[in-house]
């Protein structure tokens, strides 16, 4: 007999052991849910731990109002087909009653905006821990993260003075009113998720695969063509074969222009790509720390 | 990994290793590192740009590759890595998990952090420069943390002219050294990160060396035997109870195999209730499995009713762990509040968490000559000691040596709920 696990069979352990410590040590936790492929992995790996109970999760979803009308549509589905809490903080609302305030522009975002309606819903819920599907190949801000990333009575994380980590010992221990933000698949890259979403079976929104879609061009990015963005006189609306690396706000996430309608295409697609998942997302290339300073303010 | 020779089935069926480098600002760690990353193509074109332009906003010469690791911008600024920074690449053989952590001295427990998960440490040594003070420290907390493979390599051989004899002279004072720790497996490598001689690649340079380059010696070193598979210990994590209908009566104790293999049928004890039962399933989402063994995270339901809760532990009744609530251990103290004797703390061990009061400070170690300093015993941010402390309530231990799970523990402050001190259970 060979006692060897693969490496996704590790991963996968790793994530359930750190899904079952946050629903050990914590009261009331909340999984965050975009209707990405990251957050997807997360709620499936959730109901992998707890089987045969129900997920003891509520989902949490922080709308900008600028989605994608396929993610949202995904996300209702699986709420209904497993039988989930749906809470849903909206950047509209937050706007409408002026906590927050629109950028202008044209490369205005709403993606800095989610911070405020995140901590407030967190607050309002009294949410004691938040579990995201960031991974710390994304990006070099989250390559610090902590699996248990404690945060202040304001929602900040503090990168200089983290908590060690060691062994499989994690210290969720908190003072009234601070809340921990909690990151099982910190281990993974992109190419594990998109094997692990293949050995799975896994569904995922159709935006990640092949398919027509009218986009214009913008500093060497394809966006969609939307309502959300305003478009320059001199940017050209084309119909593209194209998907999704990432699914964030539409304003802010780039299409591939790709043929890959399948998941061994996307992996055959990730495996040979020379540019990185983020490489798609303007939100973080506005400074070299743009991450971290959103996440420092209390951004997943 | 290219498109070519891009095998499906095998990718899926790849192994994980996790290792550690230790090295200070200038023997070439960034550069190993980015060396490793960009031959095995795991630096991607964004990537490389973003680091581009950040050298030459800081106006170097050439492209700095410690940029990749160096995350947050306080770490950019002062040119220094602070905190472990975590690196993943692949190659079809094998994914890999790299705890970059800096070297300093007083970044102790930021080593300590890193080597914690690790199978294997790389541990740098400059070709002109020979053993120093820091591959001794580097060593030693290898050796602490119980990594089961160290890697020497014995860098900038390019600026040593390649030579043999520098080459066996740090090989045999590393060895002379090295006989004072408790590591398994050592193996020895002359490279140039800054070339790339030995790192993927073989050199040409060394045709003297006859051993493997660094990175095959990582994809194939073995690493099968690392976690322990006799010693029986489950630590119970949560107690599933699905409250439907169709699973009325269903108790299962989840949790992640410590150590052992445990198999549908076993007779196995509860601690710390000490009733004995046989495992009815093995469950998972997946199905139920006829065995399950180490790090696997599976649910297991017993033949009887017993009360189990968070914090037990399963095991075999004729290999039960030490249970007592008098612990000798090795402290690594993560705090710049210092150690204080007859302090109380809160302390984790596996799924279990108490109290704990520190009972005795025995020594202190130096950790570059591993002297034992029984005069001073101020063990402050940084320092090794060896303390006995009692807990509130009995553990359910193994020595570290034998079981990095269960023979690991943290200590943390009550007041400000920081971790503060990282144990080794003697």
């Amino acid at each position: 007999m060979d006692y060897n696990l693969t490496h996704l069979k590790e991963l996968e352990s790793e994530s359930i052991f750190i899904l079952r410590e946050v629903a050990s040590q914590f009261e009331n936790p909340v999984l965050l849910f975009s209707g990405g492929k990251d957050s997807i992995v997360c709620l499936h790996l959730a109901r992998k731990a707890f089987y045969p109970a129900n997920v003891p999760f509520t989902l949490l979803h922080v709308d900008t109002g600028h989605n994608f009308p396929e993610a949202i549509e995904f996300r209702d589905l699986l709420v209904e087909k497993y039988n989930l809490r749906l809470v849903v903080a909206s950047v509209q609302d937050a706007i409408d009653k002026g906590v927050v305030v629109e950028e202008k522009g044209y490369n205005a975002s709403r993606n800095r905006l989610q911070t405020v309606p995140l901590l407030e819903a967190i607050e309002s819920n009294k949410f004691d821990a938040a579990i995201g599907g960031a991974r710390r190949d994304e990006e070099k801000a989250r390559a610090k993260e902590r699996f248990f990333s404690h945060r202040d009575e304001f929602g900040q994380w503090d990168p200089k003075n983290q908590r060690a980590e060691l062994w499989n010992l994690f210290n969720g221990k908190k003072h009234m009113g601070e809340h921990f933000r909690v990151f099982p698949i910190s281990n993974w890259t992109e190419m594990d998720v998109w094997q692990y979403i293949f050995q799975e079976q896994i569904e995922l929104p159709e935006l990640y695969f092949s398919h027509k879609r009218r986009v214009f061009e913008r500093d060497g990015q394809w966006l969609a063509e939307c309502d959300y963005i305003p478009r320059k006189p001199h940017e050209e609306v084309v119909e593209k074969i194209v998907r999704f690396r990432t699914v964030g706000d539409m304003t802010c996430t780039g299409a591939v222009e790709s043929i890959a309608s399948s998941l061994e295409d996307i992996i055959q697609e990730v495996a040979s790509s020379r540019t990185t998942e983020r490489g798609t997302r303007a939100d973080d290339k506005r400074s070299e720390a743009a991450m971290e300073d959103r996440k420092k303010q209390g951004y997943f | 990994m290219s498109t070519e020779n891009f095998d499906r089935n095998g990718y899926l069926n790849m192994e994980l290793l996790r290792f550690t480098t230790a090295g200070s600002v200038d023997d070439g760690k960034s550069t190993l590192i980015g060396r490793l990353l960009y031959d095995s193509k795991s630096i991607f074109q964004d990537q490389m740009e973003a680091i581009e332009k950040a050298s030459i906003q800081k106006g170097e010469e050439q492209v700095n590759l410690a940029l990749l690791t160096d995350g947050l911008r306080s770490e950019r600024e002062q040119g220094i890595t602070i905190d472990v920074a975590y690196r993943y690449f692949s190659t079809p053989k094998r994914k890999f998990i790299i705890a970059d952590t800096p070297g300093h001295i007083q970044y102790t427990r930021n080593m300590v952090t890193g080597a914690s998960t690790a199978n294997l440490a790389i541990i740098l040594v400059d070709a002109r420069k020979g053993i120093v003070e820091q591959t001794h420290r580097h060593s030693f907390i290898a050796s602490l943390l119980q990594i089961p493979h160290i890697v020497v390599c014995i860098n900038k051989m390019d600026l040593a002219d390649w030579d043999q004899e520098t080459y066996e002279n740090i090989v045999a004072e590393y060895k002379a050294f090295a006989s004072r720790l408790k590591v398994k497996d050592i193996s020895f490598i002359p490279i140039s990160a800054l070339k790339g001689d030995n790192v993927v690649t073989r050199s040409e340079n060394m045709s003297w060396y006859d051993g493997p380059t660094l990175l095959y010696l990582l994809e194939t070193i073995h690493i099968g035997s690392d976690h322990n598979h006799i010693d029986c210990r489950f630590p119970v994590q949560t107690v599933i109870r699905p409250q439907k209908t169709e699973f009325h009566d269903y108790r299962g104790f989840a949790g992640r195999i410590a150590s052992g293999v445990f198999k549908k049928g076993d007779k196995v004890m509860a601690l710390p209730s000490g009733f004995t039962s046989n495992i009815k399933s093995i469950d998972t989402f997946d199905g139920e499995l006829d065995q399950a063994f180490a790090p696997m995270s599976v649910t297991i339901t017993l033949e009887d009713e017993i009360d189990i809760s968070r914090g037990d532990m399963l095991v075999r009744e004729n290999n039960v762990p030490q249970i007592s609530q008098d612990i000798e251990l090795m402290i690594c103290w993560m705090s710049e509040k210092p150690l204080v004797l007859n302090g109380k703390y809160a302390l984790l061990h596996t799924s279990k968490e108490c109290r704990c009061i520190i009972k005795d400070i025995k020594y202190k170690i130096d950790i570059n000559t591993l002297h034992r300093n029984e005069s001073d015993r101020t063990i402050g941010l940084n320092d090794i000691g060896r303390i006995s402390i009692r807990t509130t309530a009995p553990l359910f231990f193994d020595s570290y040596s034998k079981n990095r799970i269960t023979g690991s523990i943290i200590i943390i402050d009550e007041a400000t709920n920081e971790t503060v001190g990282a144990g080794m259970i003697i």
